[in-house]
């Protein structure tokens, strides 16, 4: 099977123990607190194995971003994290000169240039022979290297975040196309500059605008959606573990009923866990109406959404509580 | 296996996923490292390697469990061993005592072989048979429901149905007693078939055919005037103005800002270049940021135009998202705002309640112009695009062509719907032709698909 996958070009992978199997990445993501889920985990498993970048995709809040920051945490693996914005380039994202050395360094050689050149008679000699150190300046040592790049050239593995590439403009897109497929930078000074190891590549998107089909197609595709009841309560459990149990059930199925509801922006499973949070800081043990209109802020965002369900706080309420009490 | 998932793939383009040759290729990498054994495993990675967008994802939900529960049906053996055209020894003997013709191919089994795969009652062998029958007549390409029938008559003729039947019509002329026994045993094996073969191709049509079928109907109801759309249209036509103003939304979403090459921006390139001691290696040029469009509607209620002003306000207030400031008036005799009630009703019944309170009343486009002007007279502004909706039948009223014309110079553009063909304008009291000169954009808009191009031209201004 090994010859049909596109990892012949890199050394044999070493595939550390927390990625043999999606059960196994499901195990380590667990020792780390990220509750992941069969999907999750089997694309975590697929990116390994078959080299390719994950491309994650969901509501904001529902722990993209923790995921390639919990994986790193769990395989021991350094982050490399690139923030996109409107308006980053390749300067920021893959390499840049060191402008400032290489003119310091074309200052402090400068005699021993002239020295050089000077030994030779003719201008053709002088020329060729300052042909021969033109390469010294654009060198690797005068290389920055970016988040892209420096993924490149870790040794061991290594995990890639481009966070929110939704916010570049359609032109740095492209320019990921090379990474994303074959795993190497070109700087035109220099060559081509393949990894050494691939890194595990994910890209986070909230879909604020539609991606390339260039770009979704060099990648797997995972969404992560609003989490259901169950594993809500295990996300706060380990991210809360002192919120007492009664509680923890009522939270959660308050927030899962105000998912249901008509709403502008709704709460995600930071909020959720904020919200454990702040309650365990109110000594509260249980929810009632009031707590819950106080405290309504920090699940919710919007003015207009904490007007609309403080209106119905009563009733929702009633209903996690019911929900809370019963099984499951 | 390459061939169930090959088909699968095709199973999925057709339901309108896309998937390229490359991902079919990671497909097959990725079943290879993850195995079959598992079905909901293998639900996810395909989900994972194949659908790269959340309709996609819908659709390989949906699909997944339909295709393979017919993939299911045909026995293990034939994917592994058969590999391309199952020859007919691969047929499982499981009635060696009979010592059934397995010789002949598909299609040549004769009446015995159609009739002991029948009665044989083994389950394994029908669904084997089934799938080649199927195979062989292309019932792949089943497009339309009523299509059924003729690839299930297909499917039991490359199985041996007509010498059957030969058979049985000889039997029935026979006339004895035993020959109509035998008769009936063979009708009944005839019908036993016949199910099985429909309820295949059902299975079929639910898998390649039922999307293929949507679309069409969904392109009808685009392309019918909307004067003429049933009720079942109508609901229809609710989803497919979401996807118009999906489709809208991506296309004039993005790129609020404009580089003018040409235009240097000497701060901004100063700051930069400090590091460089102020050599100019980096150039920023100036950027025009574009605006966001603002819309206002104004929009006829009376009789049948109402209609069109469904669907025009369906459709901008999908868009709500990319349009900065939307303001809807409706209109027969007066002028009302309908915003407050489209924002806090369901669609249906806001619609209802816009043409109860403003509907009735014969039109007035002149008062309309004078209670907009009155009701706010600084909307509209060189930013602001100005949508009328209405078939400009005045009643013979003054059509207000003064302040028509201070609209048209303040606001960026006004993009004028009628829902009468251009022959009629102008006859009778309607007053379109004294209108046209001051609209930007006059458009006969039969159609939804008239409308989104009335609404897309209207954004495109802003591009």
């Amino acid at each position: 099977m090994t010859q049909t996958s596109p990892t012949s070009g890199f050394a044999p992978a070493i595939t550390p123990q927390g990625l043999t199997s999606p059960e196994a990445v499901t195990s380590s993501l667990a020792s780390v607190g990220y509750i992941s889920t069969r999907s999750i985990s089997t694309a975590v498993y697929l990116a390994h194995h078959l080299r390719k970048p994950v491309l994650v995709e969901g509501p904001a809040g529902v722990g993209k971003t923790d995921l390639a920051q919990s994986l790193s945490r769990a395989l021991e693996y350094p982050l490399l994290r690139l923030q996109c914005y409107e308006g980053l380039d390749e300067s920021k994202a893959l390499y840049e000169w060191k402008y400032g050395k290489q003119l310091l360094y074309t200052q402090i050689l400068k005699e021993k240039i002239s020295e050089l050149i000077g030994a030779s008679d003719s201008l053709d000699a002088s020329f060729r022979k300052l042909a021969g150190f033109q390469d010294l300046f654009f060198s690797r040592d005068f290389l920055e290297p970016r988040p892209v790049l420096r993924a490149m050239e870790q040794t061991s593995g290594s995990i890639l975040l481009i966070d929110e590439i939704d916010k570049t403009d359609e032109e740095f897109e492209a320019l990921l196309l090379e990474v994303l497929s074959d795993y190497q930078v070109t700087v035109p000074e220099i060559g081509t500059i393949s990894a050494k190891v691939p890194p595990l590549v994910f890209l986070t998107s909230n879909a604020t605008r539609e991606l390339g089909d260039a770009l979704r197609r060099r990648c797997l595709h995972l969404h992560i959606g609003f989490p259901d009841s169950e594993r809500e309560r295990l996300i706060v459990r380990a991210r809360a573990p002192e919120t007492p149990d009664m509680l923890l059930r009522q939270l959660v199925a308050f927030v899962q009923a105000v998912r249901e509801e008509n709403i502008r922006k709704l709460p995600s499973i930071s909020e959720t866990v904020d919200w454990a949070r702040t309650l365990l800081l109110m000594h509260a043990d249980r929810l009632d109406p009031d707590l819950v209109r106080d405290t309504l802020s920090v699940i919710l965002k919007r003015q207009s959404d904490i007007l609309d369900i403080a209106v119905k706080a009563d009733q929702l309420t009633r209903t996690a509580l019911e929900a809370a009490a019963g099984p499951g | 296996m390459e061939r169930v998932l090959t088909s699968y793939i095709r199973a999925l383009r057709s339901a309108g996923a896309q998937v390229s040759t490359a991902e079919t290729l990671d497909a097959m990498n990725a079943l290879a490292l993850i195995g079959y054994a598992d079905r909901i495993r293998m639900r996810e990675t395909l989900g994972i390697v194949l659908a790269k967008s959340e309709d996609d994802k819908l659709i390989h939900e949906r699909l997944f469990d339909q295709f393979f529960a017919r993939a299911e049906a045909a026995p293990e053996d034939q994917s592994d061993a058969g590999d391309g055209d199952a020859s007919p020894s691969d047929a499982p003997q499981s009635n060696p005592g009979e010592g059934s013709p397995d010789g002949g191919a598909p299609g040549q089994g004769g009446e015995d072989a159609f009739f002991q795969l029948a009665r044989s009652g083994d389950e394994a062998r029908i669904a084997l048979a089934l799938e080649q029958a199927a195979a062989a007549s292309g019932a792949d390409d089943i497009r339309f429901r009523t299509q059924t029938a003729f690839f299930t008559r297909r499917m039991l003729e490359e199985m041996g149905v007509r010498q059957l039947e030969e058979r049985m019509v000889a039997r029935l002329q026979n006339g004895s007693p035993e020959a109509q026994a035998e008769a009936d045993e063979l009708a009944a094996a005839r019908a036993a078939m016949q199910t099985r073969a429909r309820e295949y191709v059902d299975r079929l049509f639910d898998v390649f055919g039922r999307s293929a079928t949507e679309a069409f109907l969904d392109d009808v109801v685009v392309n019918r005037p909307i004067g003429e759309l049933s009720l079942r249209d109508m609901e229809r036509m609710k989803a497919v103005v979401a996807r118009m103003a999906k489709r809208l939304a991506i296309r004039h979403s993005h790129r609020r800002r404009k580089r003018r090459r040409g235009h240097l921006d000497i701060r901004r390139t100063m700051r930069a270049n400090v590091r460089y001691d102020g050599t100019p290696f980096d150039l920023i040029w100036k950027e025009k940021r574009r605006d966001k469009p603002q819309i206002v509607a104004i929009c006829d209620v009376s009789g049948s135009v109402a209609q069109y002003v469904r669907f025009l306000l369906l459709l901008l207030y999908a868009l709500q998202e990319g349009i900065a400031d939307l303001r809807a008036f409706a209109f027969s005799a007066r002028l009302m705002d309908v915003g407050p009630i489209l924002k806090t009703r369901d669609f249906d019944s806001a619609m209802k309640t816009i043409v109860r309170e403003a509907g009735g009343g014969s039109t007035d486009y002149g008062q309309a112009l004078c209670d907009l002007e009155a009701l706010e007279p600084d909307l509209i502004d060189r930013r602001t695009t100005v949508l009328v909706l209405g078939d400009g039948r005045t009643n013979r009223t003054d059509p207000r062509l003064d302040i028509f014309s201070s609209i048209a110079d303040r606001s960026k553009r006004i993009v004028w719907l009628c829902p009468e063909p251009p022959g009629m304008w102008g006859s009778g009291d309607s007053r379109i032709p004294s209108y046209q000169p001051f609209c930007t954009v006059l458009s006969h808009c039969a159609t939804a698909q008239d409308i989104e191009r009335a609404v897309d031209e209207a954004l495109a201004a802003y591009g």
